[in-house]
C-alpha cells in the first residue's frame, strides 16, 4: 500500500513537471496559439479516451456512443455558466453529474445487451441524445448554444485530466476495478464467482459517462459554442479510434492514442481535403498491421522498454 | 375520405418506398453479419458509390435507366469484393473490434476519397424515367415509387432464389451456420464470403440508384444515415435473417414516414434509433430471430 502511494506521488510529481514545462513554454511564447489549442485538445481527448477505455477496454462493454455524454456535459455546463451565471467549476461538476445520471439511466437497461448489440444500442442512444438536444430551443436548437465564455485554459484542462487519470488508475487497481476486469475476461464466469456484474457494468458506464461530461464541459468552454454537429457518432468513432489505436485495456495506450490522434489531426489541418483520406488510410493500415493497438493491453512502463530492448516479445492480444 | 386517413395512407405509400430502399441495403448488412459477424460500416458508402456510378454512366455514357443500374451494381460488387479482400480478409483472426475500426476506416476513406474525386457539392441526378403521378382517392403515388417497389421486389426475389436454390446459396447458408464445419465439409469459405460481399454491394448500389432517381440529388456523404438505418432495420428483423431484413426495412421506412408526417421531420432519425433500443431491450434477437442462450 505504501509502495503504491509512493508510486502515485512520483507520477503526480511527473505530471506537475510536465505542466510547469508546457506552461512555461506557453508563457514565453514558444508554443503559439495554434499548438496551445491542440495541447488543450490533447487534454480533453485524453479524458475522453481514458473514460471510454474504462468502459470498453477495462470492463469490456463495447460502447460507441460516447459523444452523447460529452454533449450532455457540454450543454449542462454551458447552461450553468451562461444561463445561471454560476462559476466554471460548478458547470463542470454539473456537466459530469448530468452525464453520469444519464449514463446510469441508460446503462441500467442497455447493459443487458452484449457485444455488437450493445455497440449499436449505444450508438443509437448517442444519436438520440444529440437529436433531442437539437430539438430543445432553450439551448439554441440546431444553431447551437452560442456565447459561452472561454473559461477553459491549459491549466484547467491539464489538472482535470490529471484528476481523471488518477481516479481511473486507482479505480482500476481497486477491488471494483478487478471486478470490472473479471467481467471483461469472462462475464459468465465472473457472475458465477459472485461478482455483481450488473452493478459493476453500470458503475463503469456511469463513471465513463461522467468523465465524458467533464470533457464536454471543458470543450464547450473552450470553443465558445456547443453545437449538436460536434457530437455526432463520428465524434464517438474518433474517441473509439484513440482507444483502439493505443490498445484496448491499456490506460497509457489511451493517452498515447489521444495524443497521436490529435497530433495527426493537427498536422493535416493544412490540407483539409486530404486530411480525412490520409487519416482513414492510416487507420486501416494501423489495424491491418497491429490489430491489438499500439500497446495491446499492456501498460507503458520502464519495464516495457527494457523488454523491447531485450527483444523478448509476448503477445497478450485478446481475441473475442 | 377524411384527411387523417388520407394522410395516413399517403405516409404509408411514402414509407413503403423508402422502406424497400432500406430493405435493399439491410440485406447486405444482414448477409455480411450472418457470415463473418461484422457490422460493415462501409456498406452505406457502397450505396453512395452505386448512385455515383449510375450518375456518371447516365450523364457521360448516356446510358438509360436499366443499363445504368446494371453497371452500378457490377462496379459496386467489384468494389465490395475488393474491400473485403484487402481490408477485412487480413483481419479474419484479429479481435472483432479491430475489424470494426477497419470498417469505419474504409467508410471514411470512401466518403472523403469520394469528396476529393467528385467534389463535396450535391449533384442533380438526371431524370431517367418519365414522371407520372397517379391519384388514388386522394393518395398520390408517383411512378418512381412504383419503380422502386418493383425493382426492389425483383432483386429480393432473385436473392431469395440464389440463397435457397443454388449451390453457392447453400454454401452461404452453411458458412453462416457454422464457419468451421463448412470449411471441413470442403466449402471454400473465402470464396463464399467474397460472393456475399459482391451480392450485398450490388443490392446496396441498386438502392443508391433508386434513391438517386427518387430524390434527384446525390452527395458523397449520402450513405451515412441510410447505412445506419439499414443496419437498424437488419437488427430489427433479426440479424442474419434475410426475410427479417426485408421486414425490418419496410417497418423502418413506414415508421420514419409516419413520424415525419405526423410529428416532426426533425425526430425522424431519433425514431429509428428509438425503435432500435426498444427492440434490443425487449427482443434482442429481432422480430424473426430466435433467442439463443449464451453458454460458458
Amino acid at each position: 500500500m505504501r509502495e503504491k502511494t509512493k508510486h502515485d506521488l512520483r507520477l503526480l510529481l511527473l505530471g506537475i513537471v510536465v505542466y510547469a514545462a508546457i506552461q512555461t513554454l506557453i508563457s514565453i511564447g514558444f508554443i503559439q496559439d495554434y499548438w496551445e489549442r491542440n495541447i488543450v485538445y490533447v487534454c480533453i481527448n485524453v479524458i475522453l479516451a481514458t473514460s471510454l477505455n474504462l468502459i470498453n477496454g477495462i470492463t469490456g462493454q463495447f460502447s460507441i456512443g460516447h459523444a452523447g455524454f460529452m454533449a450532455v456535459g457540454a450543454y449542462v455546463g454551458a447552461i450553468m455558466t451562461v444561463k445561471l451565471g454560476l462559476p466554471f467549476i460548478v458547470g463542470i461538476i454539473a456537466g459530469a453529474l448530468g452525464a453520469a445520471v444519464l449514463g446510469f439511466i441508460i446503462g441500467l437497461p442497455t447493459l443487458r445487451l452484449t457485444g455488437d448489440y450493445l455497440a449499436i444500442a449505444t450508438l443509437g442512444l448517442g444519436e438520440i441524445i444529440r437529436i433531442t438536444i437539437l430539438n430543445i430551443p432553450y439551448v439554441g436548437g440546431a444553431s447551437g448554444f452560442m456565447g459561452i465564455p472561454k473559461l477553459t485554459n491549459f491549466t484547467w484542462a491539464f489538472f482535470l485530466m490529471l484528476f481523471v487519470l488518477f481516479f481511473i488508475k486507482n479505480f482500476v487497481n481497486s477491488t471494483h476495478g478487478r471486478a470490472c476486469i473479471s467481467i471483461r475476461e469472462n462475464e459468465i464466469a465472473a457472475e458465477a464467482m459472485g461478482v455483481d456484474t450488473t452493478k459493476y457494468k453500470v458503475l463503469a458506464f456511469t463513471l465513463g459517462a461522467a468523465f465524458a461530461g467533464v470533457a464536454g464541459a471543458l470543450f464547450s468552454h473552450y470553443t465558445y459554442i456547443a453545437h449538436p454537429a460536434s457530437f455526432t457518432f463520428m465524434r464517438s468513432f474518433d474517441i473509439l479510434t484513440m482507444v483502439v489505436l493505443g490498445g484496448l485495456g491499456s490506460m497509457s495506450g489511451s493517452i498515447v492514442g489521444a495524443i497521436f490522434f490529435t497530433g495527426v489531426s493537427a498536422f493535416f489541418a493544412d490540407w483539409p481535403e486530404w486530411r480525412m483520406v490520409i487519416y482513414s488510410l492510416l487507420l486501416i493500415s494501423l489495424m491491418l498491421f497491429r490489430p491489438q493497438g499500439l500497446f495491446g493491453n499492456k501498460e507503458l512502463s520502464l519495464k516495457m522498454f527494457g523488454r523491447l530492448m531485450g527483444g523478448e516479445r509476448r503477445d497478450t492480444a485478446k481475441g473475442n | 375520405m377524411d384527411s387523417f386517413l388520407q394522410q395516413f395512407y399517403q405516409q404509408l405509400v411514402n414509407g413503403i418506398s423508402l422502406g424497400s430502399i432500406y430493405a435493399l441495403i439491410a440485406l447486405g448488412y444482414t448477409m455480411v453479419y450472418g457470415i463473418i459477424r461484422l457490422i460493415n460500416f462501409a456498406h452505406g458508402d457502397v450505396y453512395m458509390l452505386g448512385a455515383y456510378v449510375a450518375f456518371f454512366a447516365t450523364t457521360f455514357l448516356k446510358l438509360s435507366f436499366f443499363p445504368a443500374l446494371i453497371v452500378a451494381m457490377a462496379v459496386s460488387a467489384l468494389v465490395g469484393v475488393t474491400i473485403e479482400r484487402f481490408a477485412y480478409r487480413p483481419l479474419r483472426n484479429a479481435p472483432r473490434i479491430a475489424v470494426l475500426i477497419t470498417a469505419i476506416g474504409v467508410s471514411l476513406f470512401l466518403e472523403y476519397g469520394g469528396m476529393l474525386v467528385v467534389s463535396p457539392q450535391p449533384r442533380t441526378f438526371p431524370a431517367l424515367l418519365p414522371t407520372e403521378i397517379y391519384n388514388l382517392g386522394g393518395v398520390v403515388i408517383n411512378s418512381y415509387q412504383i419503380i422502386i417497389l418493383v425493382v426492389s421486389l425483383i432483386l429480393m426475389a432473385i436473392l431469395t432464389y440464389i440463397v435457397h436454390r443454388t449451390k453457392i446459396g447453400k454454401a452461404m447458408r452453411a458458412v453462416s451456420f457454422d464457419n468451421d464445419t463448412a470449411r471441413l465439409m470442403g466449402i471454400d469459405v473465402d470464396r463464399v464470403i467474397s460472393f456475399t460481399f459482391a451480392i450485398g454491394s450490388a443490392l446496396a448500389a441498386a438502392a443508391g440508384v433508386l434513391v438517386g432517381i427518387y430524390y434527384n440529388s446525390i452527395d458523397p456523404l449520402m450513405g451515412i444515415m441510410p447505412g445506419l438505418k439499414a443496419f437498424v432495420a437488419a437488427v430489427l428483423g433479426g440479424i442474419g435473417i434475410l426475410p427479417g431484413a426485408m421486414l425490418g426495412g419496410v417497418i423502418m421506412g413506414v415508421v420514419e414516414a409516419m413520424v415525419s408526417g405526423f410529428i416532426s421531420s426533425t425526430f425522424r432519425d431519433a425514431a429509428a434509433f428509438g425503435i432500435l433500443i426498444l427492440i434490443l431491450l425487449f427482443r434482442p434477437s429481432g422480430l424473426l430471430g430466435k433467442y439463443v442462450r449464451e453458454k460458458v
